[in-house]
C-alpha cells in the first residue's frame, strides 16, 4: 500500500507487493532461460564491461547507501558526535549499545512478537486458502466459476485505501478492531494471490491431469500429487511477499490498533521518531531492527523470486 | 467418474470468496453507503446526512491542497519511474558475475517498510543531516536547506524518496519484459552495423513500450495513494500548515479518535477511488486499441 511504494505500492490489494498482470497479456511471458543464457557474454568489449560495472556501482552507491549511512549511525557511540560537518561513514566508537537503548525507549521484543503473528497469520491463510481457490478455478470445472473469476478480477481495480474505512467498520462490527487479529485478517486471503495461483496451475498440461482422472484420482489427490509440485516457485513467491506484505505494512495497523502493547513493530518505530526519543542513533537502530531480518529472509530466498520473474510466472 | 462432486469445488473457493465478499465486495459497498452518513469510529447511531459531506469536501482548501499535491507527484514521478527503472534494467539484464548480487541489493529498497525508508531519508535530509552537511561543506548556500519543512521543497523530497523507493520495483517488471526483446532483432540490427544506442531506440524501446505504458499507469495510480513517505517525513503532521498531506493522509485522519468521522473519511474514499480510475480506464482504453 501501502503505497505507491507498494512498492510498497503494490498497485492493488493492501498485504501483496508484487504487481498483478493488469495489461490482460500485453506483456507475455518471457522466453526460456535457455534463450536468455546465450545472449551477454561473447558479444561484450572489455570497455563495455568495465563501463557496466562503474555504472553498476554507482547505482549500487545511491541505492544502498542510505541504508549504510543509517547503519552506520545506529552503530555510533554517544560520544561520538552525529552532527559533524565532516560525517564519517565508519563509526570512530562503534558500538552495540544503541539497539539496547531501543527496547528501553519502546517495547521492541513485543513488537517483534506482534509483527510476527500478524505475518504468520496472512502467510498461512494466503498459502492455503489461495492455493485451494486458485486450484477450484484453474483445474476443476463447476457451475460459477466464471462468476468467481470475474469477481476476483475486478477487485483488482479497487485501490486498497479507498476502502480502508468501510473494512475498518467491518473489524469493528466484529469485534476485532485494537486486535492483532484484526490486523491480520483481512490480508489473510489476497485476491492478487488467489489469480497468481490460478495462472500458475493453469499452465499445467491438460493431459497429465486429464491421466489422473482416468486413474480414478479425485480433487484432492489432483491437488496433492500433480498440482502442488508443479507450482512450488509461485507458492515460494506468494509466502515471500505476504511476509514482506505484513512485516512492513503501516497505514492499516496504525488505523487499527490503539493500545500500546498492541501495536506492530512499523507503527511502534514511529513512536521512536519525536515522542519516546530525539536520540537519532536510537531511531536509526530501531530502523535496523526491522530491516535487516527481512533483508536476510530476502537474500536467502532471492533465487526464486528472481526465477519466477525470469519464467513469467510471476510478473512484478 | 467418481472423481469429482459437486460440491468439492465450492468447498476449494469458499474461504477466499467468503474473504473476497466480506474484506473487498461489501467494504466498497459499505464505502457508498458510509458516505452519505456522519459514522463515528467509536460507533453509536450514524444518521443520513445527504450530500453533506461531499459539499464539506470540495469546499476544504486541504482536500484541494492534496489534489495538487496528487497532480504534481504524478507529473514528477511519471517520467522519473518510467525512464531510470528500464536504464536499471537494461545495466542488470545481461548474466554477468556478481549480478544476482546487484539486482538483489537493487531491489531492497522495495522490500523496506515505508517507515523505514521514511526514517532513514528523515535522518539524511534533516538540517544536521548529511546532505545539508555536504552542501554546506562545498560552501553552496549558507543556512541549512529546508527539506522537512518547506511546503514545496517537503513534497520533493518525499518523491525522491517514492523514487528511490520504486527503481527496483518497476526494474523487475522492465527485467522481465526485457527477456520479450528478440535477440535475433538484436543481432540483425548489430549485424547491419547498428550501434548500442541506435539498436536501444530501434529495438528495445519498441519492444518495451507496452510495458512502458503500463508501468506509467501503476506509476500514476501509486501515485495517488501516497501516504507513509509524506506521513513519516512530516511525522504525521502533513508539512507546515499541513499543506502536505495526500487524500489518503486525510482519510487516516479522520478515521480514529474523538473527533474522527467515518462518514466524511468514506467521502474521500470515493473521491480517491473516483481520481485512481482515471488512469485505469486510460489503461483500458490502451488494452483494446492494442487489441484492434
Amino acid at each position: 500500500m501501502s503505497d505507491i511504494t507498494d512498492p510498497d505500492f503494490a498497485v492493488i490489494g493492501r498485504a501483496v507487493s508484487p504487481a498483478p498482470d493488469v495489461t490482460g497479456g500485453r506483456t507475455p511471458p518471457p522466453p526460456t532461460g535457455a534463450r536468455r543464457r546465450r545472449r551477454g557474454w561473447g558479444v561484450m568489449s572489455r570497455r563495455e564491461l568495465i563501463l557496466r560495472y562503474v555504472l553498476l556501482v554507482i547505482v549500487l552507491f545511491i541505492v544502498v547507501g542510505p541504508f549504510l549511512w543509517q547503519l552506520s549511525t545506529s552503530l555510533k557511540g554517544s560520544g561520538e558526535d552525529i552532527y559533524t560537518s565532516t560525517p564519517s561513514f565508519i563509526p570512530s566508537q562503534p558500538t552495540l549499545e544503541n539497539y539496547g537503548k531501543v527496547a528501553e525507549a519502546i517495547p521492541v521484543w513485543l513488537y517483534i512478537v506482534n509483527s510476527l503473528t500478524v505475518a504468520a497469520i496472512d502467510v498461512v491463510g494466503n498459502l492455503v486458502f489461495a492455493t485451494c481457490a486458485g486450484f477450484a478455478l484453474a483445474r476443476l470445472r463447476w457451475k460459477g466459476q466464471r462468476i468467481v473469476l470475474g469477481l476476483f478480477l475486478a477487485t483488482l481495480i479497487l485501490p486498497g485505501e479507498a476502502t480502508i474505512i468501510a473494512q475498518f467498520v467491518t473489524i469493528k462490527d466484529l469485534g476485532l478492531s485494537d486486535s492483532l487479529v484484526g490486523v491480520a485478517l483481512p490480508g489473510m486471503i489476497a485476491a492478487i494471490n488467489v489469480l497468481l495461483m490460478y495462472n500458475a496451475f493453469r499452465q499445467i498440461p491438460e493431459e497429465i491431469d486429464q491421466a489422473a482422472v482416468v486413474d480414478g484420482a479425485n480433487s484432492w489427490q489432483r491437488l496433492r500429487y500433480i498440482a502442488l509440485p508443479a507450482v512450488q516457485g509461485t507458492i515460494a513467491v506468494i509466502a515471500i511477499f505476504s511476509f514482506i506484505g505484513a512485516w512492513d505494512d503501516f497505514l492499516w495497523p496504525l488505523i487499527v490498533l490503539q493500545s500500546p502493547d498492541k501495536l506492530t513493530l512499523t507503527v511502534g518505530l514511529q513512536y521512536l521518531q519525536g515522542t519516546f526519543s530525539n536520540d537519532q542513533r536510537l531511531i536509526a537502530a530501531g530502523t535496523m531492527i526491522a530491516f535487516i531480518p527481512i533483508a536476510v529472509i530476502f537474500s536467502i530466498l532471492q533465487r526464486y523470486f528472481f526465477k519466477g520473474v525470469e519464467e513469467g510466472g510471476v510478473k512484478g | 467418474m467418481r472423481a469429482n462432486r459437486w460440491f468439492t469445488p465450492w468447498i476449494f473457493v469458499i474461504p477466499a470468496l467468503v474473504w473476497l465478499l466480506a474484506f473487498s465486495v461489501w467494504p466498497s459497498i459499505n464505502t457508498v453507503r458510509l458516505a452519505f452518513t456522519n459514522a463515528s469510529p467509536l460507533g453509536g447511531v450514524s444518521r443520513f446526512v445527504g450530500l453533506q459531506n461531499f459539499q464539506t469536501m470540495f469546499a476544504d482548501p486541504q482536500v484541494w491542497e492534496a489534489l495538487l499535491n496528487s497532480v504534481v507527484y504524478m507529473a514528477v514521478c511519471l517520467p522519473l519511474l518510467t525512464i531510470l527503472p528500464l536504464l536499471i534494467a537494461l545495466l542488470v539484464e545481461k548474466r554477468l558475475p556478481g549480478i544476482a548480487f546487484f539486482r538483489t541489493a537493487f531491489y531492497s529498497p522495495v522490500i523496506a517498510s515505508a517507515v523505514v525508508v521514511g526514517l532513514i531519508w528523515t535522518w539524511i535530509l534533516d538540517d544536521r543531516g548529511v546532505i545539508n552537511e555536504m552542501v554546506k561543506a562545498l560552501g553552496i548556500v549558507q543556512g541549512p536547506l529546508p527539506f522537512l519543512t518547506d511546503r514545496w521543497l517537503l513534497l520533493f523530497s518525499a518523491i525522491s524518496l517514492t523514487v528511490w523507493k520504486g527503481l527496483g520495483y518497476y526494474m523487475i517488471i522492465f527485467l522481465a519484459a526485457l527477456g520479450n526483446v528478440g535477440k535475433d532483432l538484436h543481432e540483425a540490427a548489430a549485424l547491419d552495423g547498428a550501434g548500442a544506442i541506435r539498436r536501444f531506440w530501434s529495438v528495445t524501446m519498441p519492444g518495451v513500450r507496452g510495458t512502458m505504458t503500463l508501468v506509467g499507469i501503476l506509476v500514476c495510480v501509486s501515485a495517488l495513494r501516497v501516504f507513509s513517505e509524506l506521513y513519516i517525513l512530516t511525522n504525521g503532521s502533513g508539512g507546515p500548515g499541513g499543506q502536505d498531506q495526500s487524500v489518503v493522509m486525510l482519510i487516516q485522519q479522520y478515521a480514529r479518535g474523538f473527533t474522527g468521522n467515518l462518514g466524511y473519511a468514506s467521502a474521500l474514499s470515493l473521491l480517491l477511488f473516483a481520481v485512481t480510475l482515471v488512469p485505469m480506464l486510460v489503461l483500458a482504453r490502451l488494452n483494446s486499441k492494442a487489441q484492434q
